[in-house]
C-alpha cells in the first residue's frame, strides 16, 4: 500500500521548548490514521506542519511522495479543535469563500456545497448568520467546509466534540464513507472508542517523541498477553479451579453474565493454544464464555504513556 | 494572487455591508453639516440681535463718527444731564449710553469716556467702539497740533514684500498660508486615515481570532496574504467612505444653502465684521487673486504624486503594525500597550510638521524628520508644497519604502505567531521571542 503522507524526522522548536523531536510517521493511501497523544505532546503542531501553518526546524513532508508545496493546500481538508467560523456572515457565502480560499470555481463550489447541505438537512440555512445557529448547527456547517473541495487527505481534530451522539454517528459514517470513495483520514482525538471504532492505524506521540506506531491489529496482538477469560458451570467451584490451577497461571475474572458461573481469567504459556484449553476446559465443566482477552486502545494507550 | 484578490474583496464587502458602517457613512456629513447649521444659526441669532446704543457726547465732535449699521442704531442724544439720559435709556430698555465728557485737553477727554449699560456689554461691541473712538481721537490730536490729516491719509503705505528665490520663483506672505494650509491638509488627513481604519484592521484581526476561525484560514492562505489583504480591502472601505463623505456633504451643504438661503461660508461672525473692517474692500480683490495665484503657482504635479505616494507608504507602514497588534492580543482591551508606541510618532510628526514647519520649513529640524520613515509621510507632505529638492523626496521615499517592507516582515512574524496564540496578553520580551519561532 503506498502512503500519502510521510512526516521524515519532523522537529520543531518554540524558543527552548521542543514541540516536536524527530517524528516520522507513514499514513497510508485510503486509511483512517489515528493521531493520539497526551494532552500538550505535539499532536497540534505535527498537524499544523502538515497544514503548513508552522514550518518544520528540520525535516520533510511528503505528500504523494513529494515534498510539500504550497499548492497543495487544495488537495488538505483541515478541521482545527479550535474552530470557527465569521459570526455575522451567511452560511452560504461562508462557505463559499473559504472553498474559493481552497482553489475551487464558485461554480463547483455551489454545486458541491447542495449536494452536502441536501445530504445533511441544512439547505434552508443557506442564508443564515453563524451567530443564528447553535453549536452543533455552527459544528456542522464547519464539517462541510471541511470536506466540500473533496480533498484526498482529511485532517481532523477532535471532530465529534460539540455533537450530540446522533450528529456524531452521523458525522462518523460521513467520514467512514468519505474512506470508501477514496479518502485518506488523519484523525486526532482523545476519545478512545472512536478510535477503536474507525482507525486502522494508529501513531502515539508523547513529550514530543513518536513512540508507537503501526497497524491497530498489529498492535494489539503484540500487546496481547494470551490470557483467555472463561466462565464455566460447575458443582464444585473450588475443585475446578484447583485442577485448572495445576496446569494453566489463573486469576479471578470479573464480567456480567447471567449464570451464576466460576469467573476466570487462564493466561497461556506461548506454546499452547487456545483449542489446548478449550480441549481440557470442556472435559471438566461446561464453558458458557470463552473470550481472548484483547487490549483496547485505551489500555495501550494509558500503558505506553507510562511506560515512557 | 487569486487569494488575495478574495480577501480583499471579501473584506471590503463584509465592512462596507456593515450595518454601523453604513450608519456612520451616512450618518457623519449629516450629523456634521446639522451641527455647522446649528452653531452659524445660533452665532447669527445673537449678533442679529438688534440694539440701540444712545450717545450723550457733550463735546458735539464726536458722535458723527458712529453710522448706524444693519444690527446696530446709534441715538445721539444733546441737551440732557447725565442722570436724565441714563434714566431716559434704561427707560427704552435701550443697549447703553456712550458718555463722552467734553473737555478741552484731549487726554483729559479720553481718559473720561464711559458706556453705561445694564449687563455687561459684549466684549466685540465695546472693542469696536474703542477703536473708532481711538482713531478719531487721535485725529482730534493731530489736528490740535497743526497736522494736516488728509495729507497723512494721503502718505499712507500699505507694503507686500515681493519674495523671489534666485532661481526667479516669486513668492509671498498669501503663497506661504496657502502652502501651509496644503501640507497641514494633507498630514492631517493621513492622521485622520491611520488612527481611524488602522484601528478598523485591528478589529478584523482580533474578531478572527476571538470567533476561531483563523486555524481554518490560515491553512488555505499565507498568513502575509491574509494581512495583506486585510489591509489593502479595509483601505478601499475607508476610501468609499471618505469619498462617500465628501460627496454628501457638498450635496447636503448646497440643499442646506437653497433651501435656508444662507451661504454658510459667507455666514458673517462678529469676528468677519472685525476682520473685514481692518481689511480695505480693495485689498480683499487683490487678495482674492493672490490665493488664486498661489495655488497656481503650487508645484501641483509634484505634490499630487508625491501625496499619493507618501500618503499610500505611510497608511501602510502604520496599519501593518495595526494588524501586528491585533494579531497579538485577544481582545481590544488588552492593545491599549502596544498602542502607545504607534501613537507617538504619529503624533509627534503632527507637532513637529504644525510647528517647525511653520517656522522654517528647510530647517534643520523639518528636514531631519522629513527623513524619519515613521514621521516622512506627515512631515514630508507639509513641507513639500514648499519646494523640496527632488532627491530630498525620493531618499525620503525609499527609507520609507525600506521600513515599510522591514515592518511588514515584523509585523507578518508576530501575526504569524500571535493570530494562533490564545490566552495571555503577550509581553514585550515575548513579542520579540516570537520573531525567532
Amino acid at each position: 500500500m503506498n502512503n500519502l503522507l510521510v512526516t521524515d524526522s519532523v522537529s520543531k522548536n518554540f524558543g527552548d521548548f521542543k514541540a516536536l523531536n524527530n517524528v516520522s510517521i507513514a499514513v497510508p493511501e485510503g486509511s483512517i490514521f489515528g493521531l493520539l497523544g497526551p494532552n500538550g505532546a505535539g499532536k497540534t503542531t505535527l498537524i499544523r506542519i502538515i497544514n503548513q501553518i508552522t514550518m518544520p526546524d528540520s525535516g520533510t513532508v511528503l505528500l504523494d511522495g513529494k515534498p510539500l508545496h504550497a499548492n497543495d493546500i487544495q488537495y488538505i481538508g483541515y478541521l482545527p479543535e479550535e474552530r470557527g467560523l465569521y459570526k455575522s456572515m451567511k452560511v452560504g457565502e461562508q462557505v463559499l469563500y473559504l472553498a474559493q480560499l481552497k482553489g475551487m470555481s464558485k461554480a463547483d463550489a455551489k454545486k458541491r456545497l447542495k449536494y452536502w447541505f441536501e445530504k445533511l438537512e441544512i439547505g434552508d440555512w443557506w442564508n443564515k448568520k453563524i451567530q443564528e445557529l447553535s453549536k452543533g448547527m455552527a459544528q456542522k456547517i464547519q464539517f462541510v467546509v471541511t470536506v466540500l473541495h473533496q480533498p484526498k487527505l482529511l485532517i481532523f481534530d477532535e471532530p465529534f466534540s460539540g455533537f450530540d451522539p446522533i450528529n456524531a454517528n452521523l458525522i462518523k459514517d460521513e467520514i467512514l464513507h468519505l474512506r470508501d470513495e477514496g479518502a485518506t483520514v488523519i484523525f486526532s482525538t482523545h476519545r478512545m472508542e472512536s478510535v477503536e471504532e474507525l482507525c486502522d492505524h494508529i501513531a502515539l506521540i508523547h513529550k514530543s517523541n513518536k513512540i508507537l506506531d503501526g497497524k491497530l491489529q498489529d498492535i494489539k496482538r503484540s500487546y496481547k498477553t494470551n490470557t483467555f477469560e472463561v466462565g464455566l458451570v460447575t458443582e464444585n467451584e473450588d475443585v475446578l479451579r484447583n485442577v485448572i490451577e495445576q496446569k494453566f497461571e489463573v486469576s479471578t475474572a470479573d464480567f456480567k453474565s447471567l449464570n451464576d458461573d466460576l469467573k476466570l481469567n487462564i493466561k497461556l504459556k506461548s506454546t499452547e493454544t487456545s483449542n489446548d484449553l478449550l480441549s481440557f476446559l470442556t472435559q471438566n465443566a461446561e464453558v458458557n464464555h470463552f473470550n481472548e482477552l484483547v487490549p483496547s486502545a485505551s489500555d495501550i494507550f494509558i500503558q505506553t504513556v507510562k511506560n515512557n | 494572487m487569486n487569494h488575495l484578490s478574495l480577501i480583499i474583496k471579501r473584506e471590503y464587502l463584509t465592512k462596507v455591508k456593515n450595518k454601523s458602517f453604513i450608519v456612520m457613512t451616512i450618518l457623519s456629513p449629516i450629523i456634521m453639516i446639522a451641527l455647522f447649521a446649528v452653531v452659524a444659526y445660533l452665532s447669527q441669532l445673537n449678533n442679529n440681535k438688534e440694539r440701540t446704543i444712545s450717545i450723550l457726547d457733550e463735546s458735539g465732535q464726536i458722535s458723527s463718527i458712529f453710522k448706524n449699521t444693519e444690527n446696530t442704531t446709534y441715538n445721539s442724544l444733546s441737551n440732557i444731564s447725565l442722570n436724565d439720559a441714563k434714566a431716559q435709556v434704561e427707560e427704552k430698555g435701550e443697549y447703553g449710553l456712550l458718555h463722552i465728557a467734553n473737555n478741552e485737553d484731549l487726554d483729559e477727554m479720553s481718559k473720561s469716556i464711559r458706556f453705561y449699560s445694564e449687563d455687561t456689554p459684549s466684549l466685540t461691541l465695546i472693542s469696536s467702539l474703542e477703536s473708532k473712538l481711538e482713531k478719531k481721537l487721535t485725529d482730534l490730536k493731530l489736528q490740535q497740533g497743526g497736522v494736516d490729516i488728509e495729507k497723512i491719509a494721503a502718505s499712507r503705505t500699505s507694503i507686500d514684500i515681493a519674495q523671489e528665490s534666485y532661481l526667479g520663483e516669486k513668492t509671498s506672505k498669501i503663497d506661504n498660508v496657502v502652502k501651509l494650509a496644503f501640507g497641514g491638509f494633507a498630514g492631517y488627513m493621513l492622521f485622520m486615515f491611520i488612527i481611524i481604519y488602522g484601528n478598523m484592521i485591528m478589529r478584523s484581526v482580533i474578531e478572527e481570532k476571538t470567533s476561531r476561525i483563523i486555524e481554518v484560514i490560515i491553512s488555505s492562505v499565507k498568513p502575509i496574504q491574509l494581512m495583506m489583504g486585510k489591509i489593502i480591502g479595509t483601505s478601499l472601505a475607508g476610501i468609499t467612505q471618505f469619498v462617500i463623505w465628501i460627496i454628501l456633504g457638498t450635496l447636503l451643504m448646497s440643499i442646506f444653502s437653497l433651501v435656508f438661503g444662507v451661504n454658510l461660508t459667507e455666514m458673517q461672525t462678529p469676528q468677519q465684521e472685525m476682520m473685514q473692517q481692518a481689511v480695505q474692500s480693495a485689498d480683499v480683490q487683490n487678495q482674492m487673486q493672490n490665493v488664486m495665484a498661489a495655488i497656481y503657482n503650487l508645484p501641483i504635479t509634484n505634490l499630487v504624486i508625491a501625496f499619493l505616494l507618501f500618503f499610500i507608504g505611510g497608511y501602510l507602514l502604520y496599519s501593518s503594525l495595526y494588524a501586528a497588534i491585533g494579531a497579538a492580543v485577544d481582545n481590544e482591551t488588552d492593545t491599549q500597550q502596544f498602542m502607545l508606541p504607534i501613537l507617538m510618532p504619529l503624533i509627534l510628526a503632527v507637532y513637529v510638521g504644525i510647528f517647525t514647519v511653520i517656522e522654517d520649513p528647510h530647517g534643520t529640524v523639518s528636514t531631519v524628520f522629513s527623513f524619519i520613515p515613521f514621521t516622512s509621510p506627515v512631515v514630508m507632505l507639509m513641507r513639500i508644497p514648499f519646494g523640496v529638492p527632488l532627491w530630498q523626496q525620493i531618499v525620503a521615499l525609499l527609507l520609507l519604502i525600506a521600513t515599510f517592507i522591514f515592518t511588514v516582515w515584523f509585523a507578518a512574524k508576530i501575526y504569524r505567531v500571535g493570530i494562533l496564540m490564545y490566552g495571555k496578553k503577550p509581553s514585550y520580551k515575548e513579542l520579540f521571542k516570537w520573531l525567532k519561532y
